[in-house]
Order: C-alpha cells, then structure tokens, then sequence
C-alpha cells in the first residue's frame, strides 16, 4: 500500500482524544443506568477503545480500511438487548463510525415480503432508512426457515450480506435473538458469522440484579416499595424465576406496572383518606402479594400464557 | 447540445461526492427525495417517470445514491433527476431538482416554424431524439 506514513515523532494525547469524542460521558452513564451485564459493559469498552485507536490510526495515516464494526448479541428475553443496541448507536456516531447514528429497528416482516418481486424493495426500503446508523434485526433468525428452501427470506439475507460487505461506511448491522437460536442460524449462514466483527453475549440477571433494576425503574417513575414490599417482591422474583416465559428486565417491568395498578385500586377504594404524597408513591406488601406467582396451588393456574400474564 | 435544465445545469456535471452533498442537505431539510428518469427531455414533459417511491424518513444520503446506481444500471443511457420535495404546510411542492444522469449523445432539439393566417409565424421545438421509438432514442 502507498500511504505516506505519519511522522514518528507526532504525538498523541490519549486523554484528549478520549475527552473530545465524549464517549467516556456514554460510557459511565451505560454503567450507572444498566444494572449488572458486566461482560457485556467490558465488551462495549474494549470495542470503544479499539475503535478509538483505528480513529487516531486512520488520522495519522497508519490504517485506510474501514474497521468491520457488524455486531450480534445473544441473550434471553429481556436481557437489555435493545437498549444496549441504542447505546452502541451513539458510541459509534461519537467516534466517527457512523454518520448519522439512528437505529432502525425490524424483524423479519419488515424486511421479508409475502409474494415474489416484494421482498427486494422492502429489505432496500429498510436499508436506506438505515444507511448512516445502525440496523438492529431482533430474532434473526426467523430470516432463515430451513424447512423452505423457496422462503422469500433468503433473497433477505443475500441482499444484507451484499451490503454488510460492499457498504461497512455506511451502516452498521447489529443482529440479535436467542443464543442457541443464532448459533443454529450462523451454522447455516456462514456469511453472516465472517461479516460480524463482534459477538456480545447477554447473561441472565441474578435476583439480586432483578431487584435492583426494580428499584431503579421504580425511582424513574417516583414510586418506591416500602421496607415489607420490598421483602415481598424479593420472593417474587425468586418464584418469578422459576416459572415459564420468564424474561428477566421485560419480566420485572410488567410486574410492577401490574403492582401500580394493584396500589391504586387499593388506594382508591378508600376515599375518605387523606393521602400524603408518600402514600402515593409508596407500594406496599400487599401490592405484591396479591400476585398470582404466590398462589400455593398450582394445579388451578392454568396455561403458561396465563402464568406470564399475571 | 447539451440539456440545461433545472439547477446546476450550466455547470459540469456534478460528480457523485457533489451529488451526495446536495442531497444530504435535501434530507437535512426534510424533503422527500424523488429519482426520475426520461428519454424525452423536452422543456414542456412534465411526465418523467419515477424510479420507486419517494425517499421520505432518510437519514443519509447513501441511501439515495444507492438507489441512483441502481436506476443508473438500467437507465444509464437516458436522463435521470433528482427532485426534493417539501410536503411542509405553504411549500408542497419541489424545492429543488437536478439532473444527475444524461446520455452520451444529446442530439437536442429542432425548431419548426408553421405558417398559419396573415403569415404569423407558430414555432414548436421537438427533440431528435423523440423521433425515434421509445427505448431505442439514445445509442
Ligand atoms: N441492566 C438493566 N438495567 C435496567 N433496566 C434494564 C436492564 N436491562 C433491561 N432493562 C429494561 O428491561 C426492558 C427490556 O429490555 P430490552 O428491550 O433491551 O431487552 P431485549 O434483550 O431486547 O429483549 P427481547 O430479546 O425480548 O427483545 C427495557 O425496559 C429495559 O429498559
Ligand atoms: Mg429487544
């Protein structure tokens, strides 16, 4: 390659570089907002430090490729998938690796059409919304159906990979779903598995995890559990947990927009009390216990798609 | 003779960096970006026929110039134009247009006097290329 180097003696301050893109700010705001995900807050770490050296490398002319920044993240349900996809979006756009930095979210009926001539519009259509940002395709793997080797979903797919290819400037494609799920699909995919840079793998929280991203999400909204709710709701999440169609944030964050619920029901059945405003933001014991999660006998709770629903 | 019409057509032909810049400040306005194509460049044809949808909800511009080069592989020997379009309350209407693609040769137009009573004179210009049948005028 004829590039003319840069000269050895130039310097570079690390600390202005870093103060400069502001991804620092992100990247401390991503540890205090999300609880736990450790391995996954090490990942976006290292990759923002790698691509701030490509960023000075590129600079002083010691690299002219454009780094391969595609992307897949593997986790349960309600892992924070999502969110951390929004996150990426604007440590990428602050360094410089996307132009614009939206997300455009899809699944496959977004990008898969119903009759032959549909889906290549429709997967281009997709494309140019998210050329300039990041392309987040959630549960990927419904883009490949083994079964049909005639699925529109393949003229998907091959469509995709051209443009992870021949356009990495122009976009960033991040896919996500289910571990297993996507290992099946990189094994009869091979493409994508060579075009993605970085696999970040989502873990399960812990209870503990649980419960602090209750509380967290609690405090957004101004509501708090008093000290025996809190009691109660440890408990719920441990029985919570072991229960079908758990998905660990997603899981907690329609429990206790049923418990607000449950708190003014409680709270409007009396109306002659005079409430202050602690009352108002408090949820007590009994807005927990009266989840079904508690019910002794299990026989009588029905279906798993009653049981996630309560 | 070379085609003028619309903005920037008595420049060189804009590369396609220039193109870029000029539609990404379209997408930063708002405008829906619009790709035309023709083989009948006559001043008064309103009818250009459209390459897809209109471009609404783009970020960047690579998204146009992607679809560009697609209409530029199968059109390439015809007029190709860029429209942005305003849908914004009093505008509704385009803000700006430019040719982006233009054939090898441009035979360009005659113009053909009639006369008519009281020997006034009526003119009408026709384009060469309009002579011949459609898909065959350029090449
Ligand atoms: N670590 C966390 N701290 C705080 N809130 C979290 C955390 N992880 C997830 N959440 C919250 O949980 C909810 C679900 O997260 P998200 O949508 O990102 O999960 P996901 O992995 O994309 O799920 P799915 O695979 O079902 O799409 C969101 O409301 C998010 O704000
Ligand atoms: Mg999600």
């Amino acid at each position: 390659m004829d590039m003319d180097t840069a000269d050895m003696t130039d310097t570079v301050n690390l600390r202005e570089e870093l103060e400069a893109v502001g991804i620092e700010e992100i990247l401390t705001q991503l540890d205090r907002e999300l609880i736990g995900l450790a391995p996954v807050k090490t990942r976006i770490r290292e990759i923002a430090s790698l691509l701030l050296i490509e960023r000075i490398r590129k600079r002083l002319n010691l690299t002219s490729e454009v780094p391969t920044l595609h992307m897949s993240f593997t986790g349960n349900p309600g892992t924070g998938k999502t969110t951390v996809a929004l996150r990426i979006a604007s440590i990428l756009h602050r360094l410089g690796f996307v132009r614009r930095g939206q997300v455009v979210s899809v699944t496959r009926d977004e990008l898969v059409g119903q009759y032959i001539g549909h889906t290549a519009p429709k997967t281009k259509e997709v494309l140019k919304k998210a050329m300039g940002g990041v392309l987040f395709i959630d549960e990927a793997y419904y883009l490949h159906r083994p079964d049909n080797e005639r699925d529109y979903g393949q003229e998907a797919i091959e469509i995709l990979l051209q443009v992870m290819e021949s356009q990495r400037e122009d976009l960033v494609v991040i896919l996500a779903g289910y571990g297993d799920r996507m290992d099946k699909f990189f094994a009869s995919n091979p493409g994508f598995r060579s075009r993605i840079a970085h696999h970040i793998d989502f873990p399960d929280y812990s209870e503990p995890e649980l419960l602090a991203i209750a509380e967290l999400m609690l405090g957004d909204m101004n509501y708090k559990f008093s000290a025996d709710a809190r009691e109660a709701f440890i408990r719920y999440i441990a029985l919570r947990k072991t229960q079908p169609l758990f998905s660990n944030a997603r899981s907690i964050r329609n429990a206790l927009d049923r418990m607000r619920l449950r708190q003014a029901n409680r709270l409007v059945a009396d109306l002659d009390r005079v409430l202050t405003a602690d009352d108002i933001m408090s949820l007590e014991a009994s807005d927990v216990l009266a989840s079904r999660v508690f019910l002794k006998d299990r026989s009588t709770v029905r279906s798993a798609e009653q049981a996630r629903d309560r | 003779m070379r085609i003028t019409q619309g903005c920037f057509s008595f420049l060189p032909d804009l590369t396609d960096e220039q193109i870029s810049r000029q539609v990404q400040y379209c997408l930063e306005n708002g405008w829906a970006v619009n790709i035309e194509f023709t083989d009948d460049p006559h001043p008064r044809n309103n009818f250009w026929e459209m390459w897809g949808l209109p471009m609404f909800d783009l970020r960047d511009a690579a998204g146009v110039m992607m679809e560009l080069n697609q209409c530029r592989k199968v059109y390439g020997d015809r007029y190709i134009r860029l429209s942005a379009f305003d849908s914004s309350h009093g505008w509704e209407s385009v803000r700006l247009s430019f040719i982006v693609n233009r054939p090898k040769e441009e035979p360009g137009f005659r113009l053909e006097r009639h006369e008519v009573a009281g020997r006034n004179i009526r003119y009408t210009t026709k384009s060469y290329a309009a002579d011949r049948p459609e898909g065959r005028r350029y090449g």
